[in-house]
């Protein structure tokens, strides 16, 4: 029962990585494959590369294109699976392991929540920028960060001669 | 008007560590070469970041100088400061709206649409004390997304435009994206958050700058319940409209962002807490 239960925690790593966004406020930890509001459209690589060898047959389905990634998927096995936390294995994504954390309850899985992110800025910007951008919570000093714009309350004219923008447009970059 | 034009060079060669650059926290991204200008159009500036091969190539500085042309064009049209521009005209009640510009009409439609996409707290109509329309909150964006068309045309090349605090930006051919800094509306030397964002916008509205100039178009009152507004959607125009429509609506913007589809920001309210969101398409 509990290889049954890790396994379909562990697919649904993939099914997360291609469903998952933090709708709740201050998750901060952003990832997310979902196409870009844009129409980018690109790099939403299916998520499940699992390591892990699942074959549940679950994964694909990257024609939803909403939903939070949370419980929507019935574990179908039928037999009821012990309330309780499982922590399925960890999954080799392109752009990082991703572990995945389930919640059973009533035989059910109620949520599904992602522990493990990928770290390392640049690839985390990289999975951003093909979703919806996430804002990070860190807050810098101006020039402390890669920052190549800013965005705030209208600059007038004067103000901007004492704008980080207009140190940055000096730096020429 | 002043057209005071810097211009500011990057380099070609590709930066390593040791970088002058990075002791100053503006590290270049490695790689591609850079290329920035800056000129005060409508009382403000516009800034033009570009990226890729050819970002050195006169035809890049020719298509820049046609964006800021048009960006001139646009504010001798719809300056409500400059006496014989079509909207002081249009105010004046010497021109009909019906035989206004075809780009005054499409303004005052796009007016009508953000009316009707705010529930009416973005409101062109009363947005000044005195009862005139003035699209001015929306005519900015309107005219760098316009304006913008002239980078498009150009194959290989990613551009960040900050027009007084509102990005458009479209993906170097590296993918690289760009890093947005949200200002603190507190300490506006500081940045609140930072984002990565390869094609879309940032739009930030608030009272940081110019204090407590948005009105409630229902009480004609300054609104002062939020600092600052900042929307990050795949639209210039409608991140800004929605920006300037959560200052209007003061702290209940909390809720509404929720309904923002496709977009993310923060809200920082007049006790200094922030309200992030992201909500999926």
């Amino acid at each position: 029962m509990r290889r049954i239960v890790i396994a379909i925690a562990s697919t649904i790593t993939g099914l997360v990585l291609l469903f998952s966004w933090p709708t709740s406020l201050n998750r901060g930890a952003a990832l997310a494959a979902q196409p870009a509001a844009g129409g980018t459209g690109s790099g939403t690589s299916s998520g499940s590369t699992g390591s892990t060898g699942t074959s549940s047959g679950t994964s694909g389905g990257s024609g939803a294109s909403s939903g939070t990634g949370k419980g929507s998927t019935s574990a179908q096995s039928g037999s009821s699976a012990k309330d309780g936390t499982y922590t399925g294995g960890t999954a080799q994504t392109r752009y990082g392991p991703v572990t995945v954390q389930i919640t059973v309850k009533g035989g059910a899985i109620s949520d599904a929540q992602a522990t493990n992110y990928p770290n390392g800025s640049r690839t985390d910007q990289r999975i951003n920028a093909y979703a919806i951008p996430v804002l990070n919570q860190e807050v810098v000093q101006a020039g402390n960060a890669n920052i190549q714009m800013v965005s705030g309350a209208t600059f007038t004219s004067y103000g901007y001669l004492q704008s980080l923008q207009s140190a940055l447009d000096k730096a020429g970059l | 008007m002043s057209t005071a034009t810097q211009e500011h060079r990057g380099t070609d060669e590709p930066h390593d560590q040791a970088a002058p650059g990075r002791d100053r926290g503006v590290t270049p991204a490695p790689g591609l070469p850079h290329r920035a200008w800056v000129e005060q159009i409508m009382g403000m500036p516009i800034s033009v970041h570009v990226r890729g091969p050819r970002a050195r190539d006169e035809v890049v500085a020719a298509a820049v100088a046609d964006l800021f042309d048009e960006l001139r064009a646009v504010d001798a049209r719809f300056s409500p400061y400059r006496e014989d521009s079509e909207l002081r005209h249009l105010q004046r009640g010497e021109v009909d709206l019906a035989d206004a510009s075809d780009e005054m009409r499409e303004v005052e439609r796009l007016c009508r649409t953000a009316w009707a996409r705010t529930d009416g707290w973005f409101d062109a109509w009363h947005s000044r004390p005195d009862g005139l329309f003035d699209p001015t909150g929306l005519t900015k964006t309107w005219g760098v997304a316009r304006a913008a068309r002239h980078l498009d045309r150009l194959p290989g090349l990613g551009y960040a435009i900050g027009a007084g605090g509102d990005v458009l930006l479209t993906p170097p051919p590296d993918g690289e994206p760009w890093l947005i800094g949200i200002e603190d509306p507190r300490d506006r030397s500081r940045v609140l958050a930072t984002v990565p964002v390869s094609e879309g916008a940032v739009a930030t509205s608030g009272t940081a700058a110019r204090g407590a100039h948005i009105l409630d178009p229902r009480t004609g009152a300054p609104t002062t319940q939020l600092l600052a507004a900042s929307v990050v959607g795949p639209s210039l125009l409608w991140a800004d409209v929605f920006a300037t429509a959560a200052i209007a609506r003061g702290a209940s913007a909390v809720d509404w962002v929720s309904t923002l589809h496709g977009t993310s920001g923060l809200l920082v309210l007049a006790d200094g807490s922030v309200h992030r969101w992201a909500n999926a398409v």
